[in-house]
């Protein structure tokens, strides 16, 4: 095979894998959206916040350090300890179930029947709460997360692949992420616990009433209270994993939530309002940027056809493409369509 | 007792159609109008404008501009740093291309540019709402940054990618450049600021005010009753960008002089314009001034607070800055979706029958 075409390949692999990174977090969004009508802008700021925490509370960081030292003079950093993995998960998912309360509790309790873009804004305002909040409480500084997840290339793949390249001496076998591979072993399994849960337990079956009609779920005895604090915190958990598959790849910082952003075109392409569409559009997104980057800043490739490169085109690429699907078919590929009645 | 409107008769329909029909209100906006000409430029100095004045009354086009937007029209851009790059990329090629041409007409084309930019992403509008619109515009947002940091025509093929405002005078006085005097560089802008104040508060009383309303309102009804959506939305689309131009144009021009893209009109700025108009309050004129001002001076407060007064380090003060941004986002949706504005027109209501209220 020539060395373009694997080379493509290659890219088009890793794309993949980043488009299942999207799509857990746009998980998040699709689980709140369904539930309780609320497009949820913070999500990714939730992810940020999730492993802030889980690094913080591993590492034994007290809390709101800075601010402490800053008024009392004092000089405190850490407890001293170090929480394992497992245990740290489970505090950090308590903390954000609370923080799920306290934003139902204090904020969308007051905006019932708002009108959703109000409920949008509301969000955007949470966002830059939370932001500063995960800030001060932790520190702004770039973190390490480290909660035992296997880093580097696989080199089974590698050799594995090595005899697709026919005869091609350049190629030696396919260069995949081991953490990549984790990523979606843990996306789909996030996805399959996610329907059971939505199809098999009572709690999933309110959700679903609650997410088909407000009302009618209200006049069976379902409580919306919390069904939506129990949505939320679900979405939190997904954060959390969706911030430790981002964390242990680039790091605990700020880019982390505005990598979350692109799973809002992600949404776009798959339909707000459905989980398989969440995996598909994070998938063909991210492929999609990854393959486009590849063509249009190669020489050979672009470079022939149209005459000039243009490089870094992941930045605007996800947004452009779901602009143009949206002008086609406004509700994404498996949302319901959208009736407007008067 | 300090405001009321007994006494004053209107005798002609062109007294009765004025911008402030209350005789009270009027001599206040020309009281304020002689403060801000006459008495201010002599006396603030080269911190008191790049750090308050020039900010406040740029942001408050923008936010004029977003506020036609999201406030009259209901469609909501998450786009805004985006076309405020459009405004100052357009002025910097056009002082750079025409440098005989006066400044201020740069300015107003660079205006003009924009809005035509602006109703090329508004197109997609017609077809979507709500929040749908508000991630298609996020695409224009990260189109265009990236498009002026990538094309070396825009920025004129400068070794450092950067654009910076060449000197430029008015009446033989410089306005843009190093060289520019704090006063001039003030009133400069307090002139564009004045102007589109006048010409939103008219659009928005007017023919077409009413029909962005109609369609923020309603847009099936206001089809019916015989409003075309495509033109009302696209007008406010283009009205819109053609403020936000401006305010582009002369955040690059003026105040900063120079500007690298992806730093200063990056998402964020998008969405300080939005926090503006929404704690300022959605559509409303004036609501755009208190908003641009709340949020220009509070980081200012905060920083000659906490880290001049109380000796606080710079990234603390920043984080706080979030959170007080944040919650007061979240307080003005719940308690007063109307923002300062509503504020504002309680107070007025009270002053009439104060200090005698029923």
């Amino acid at each position: 095979m020539p060395d373009q075409l694997i080379f493509g390949i290659e890219v088009l692999l890793n794309g993949l894998m980043a488009g299942v990174l999207y799509a857990l977090v746009a998980l998040g969004f699709v689980l709140i959206y369904k539930a309780s009508g609320i497009f949820n802008y913070a999500q990714g700021v939730m992810a940020l916040f999730a492993a802030l925490t889980l690094v913080g509370i591993m590492e034994g960081q007290v809390p709101f350090a800075h601010l402490i030292n800053t008024i009392f003079g004092t000089e405190i950093h850490h407890f001293g300890w170090h929480v394992p993995a497992v245990l740290a998960i489970l505090f950090t998912m308590v903390v954000m179930v609370l923080l799920s309360w306290i934003i139902n509790r204090f904020i969308f309790k007051y905006l019932v029947n708002q009108e959703p873009i109000m409920l949008f804004m509301a969000t955007i305002g949470i966002a830059y709460f939370l932001e500063g909040f995960g800030d001060m409480m932790w520190g702004s500084n770039i973190k390490k997360l480290d909660v035992g997840l296997p880093q580097g290339g696989s080199f089974w793949i590698e050799e594995n692949t090595q005899w697709m390249g026919l005869g091609n001496e350049n190629f030696y076998g396919f260069f995949l992420d081991q953490l990549d591979l984790v990523a979606t072993v843990v996306a789909i399994i996030l996805v399959i616990v996610l329907i059971v849960f939505a199809q098999y337990t009572k709690q999933g079956r309110a959700m679903r009433a609650v997410a088909d009609d407000h009302q009618a779920a209200l006049s069976v005895g379902i409580s919306l209270n919390f069904i939506w604090v129990m949505v939320w915190s679900l979405a939190g958990f997904v954060a959390l994993v969706a911030g430790i598959m981002w964390g242990a790849k680039s790091g605990v910082q700020f880019s982390l939530s505005l990598i979350a952003l692109k799973a809002l075109p992600v949404l776009m392409l798959g339909g707000f309002t459905s989980i398989p569409g969440a995996i598909v559009g994070g998938l063909i997104i991210g492929v999609g940027e990854k393959l486009f980057e590849f063509i249009m800043s190669s020489k050979s490739i672009a470079g022939e056809l149209f005459g000039f490169t243009i490089g870094a085109t992941e930045n605007w690429f996800a947004y452009v493409l779901a602009l143009l699907f949206l002008v086609f078919r406004p509700q994404g590929l498996f949302g319901e369509k959208i009736i407007e009645r008067v | 007792m300090f405001y009321r409107e007994a006494g004053d008769f209107s005798t002609t329909y062109e007294q009765d159609s004025q911008t402030f029909p209350i005789r009270f209100d009027r001599y206040r906006y020309y009281v304020v109008l002689l403060i801000a000409f006459a008495v201010v430029p002599f006396l603030i100095n080269d911190y008191w404008v790049n750090a308050v004045f020039l900010p406040f009354l740029i942001y408050a086009i923008a936010a004029i501009g977003l506020n036609i937007l999201v406030g009259y029209c209901g469609q909501v851009s998450l786009g805004t740093g985006g076309f405020m790059a459009v405004g100052a990329y357009a002025v910097y090629k056009l002082m750079t291309a025409f440098p005989d041409v006066n400044i201020f007409f740069h300015v107003i084309g660079a205006g003009i540019v924009t809005a035509g930019v602006c109703v090329l992403f508004g197109l997609p509008s017609l077809r979507i709402k709500g929040f749908y619109l508000a991630v298609a515009t996020l695409a224009a947002q990260f189109f265009l940054v990236w498009l002026f940091n990538r094309v070396p025509w825009f920025y004129n093929y400068s070794a450092s990618g950067q654009i910076s405002a060449p000197e430029r005078t008015l009446f033989g006085i410089p306005v843009t450049g190093a060289e520019t005097a704090p006063w001039a560089a003030y009133l400069f802008c307090l002139v564009f600021t004045v102007f589109s104040a006048l010409i939103a508060r008219n659009l928005t009383r007017g023919m077409a005010g009413r029909k962005w309303m109609a369609i923020r309102d309603m847009d099936i009804a206001a089809e019916i009753i015989g409003v075309n959506p495509m033109k009302a939305k696209l007008t406010a689309f283009a009205t819109s960008g053609f403020f936000v131009g401006l305010a582009g144009a002369l955040f690059f021009a003026v105040y900063l002089g120079a500007v690298e893209v992806g730093e200063v009109f990056g998402i964020n700025k998008s969405f300080l314009v939005l926090f503006m108009v929404i704690i300022g309050g959605l559509g409303s004129i004036f609501g755009s001034f208190a908003g641009a001002a709340f949020l220009v001076l509070l980081p200012v407060l905060l920083k000659n607070i906490l880290v001049s007064g109380l000796g606080w380090p710079t990234d603390l003060a920043a984080h706080l800055e979030f959170i007080i941004v944040g919650a007061m986002i979240v307080i003005f949706l719940i308690a007063e979706p109307h923002g300062l504005a509503q504020l504002w027109r309680i107070a007025k209501e009270k002053l009439r029958l104060w200090p005698f209220p029923h």
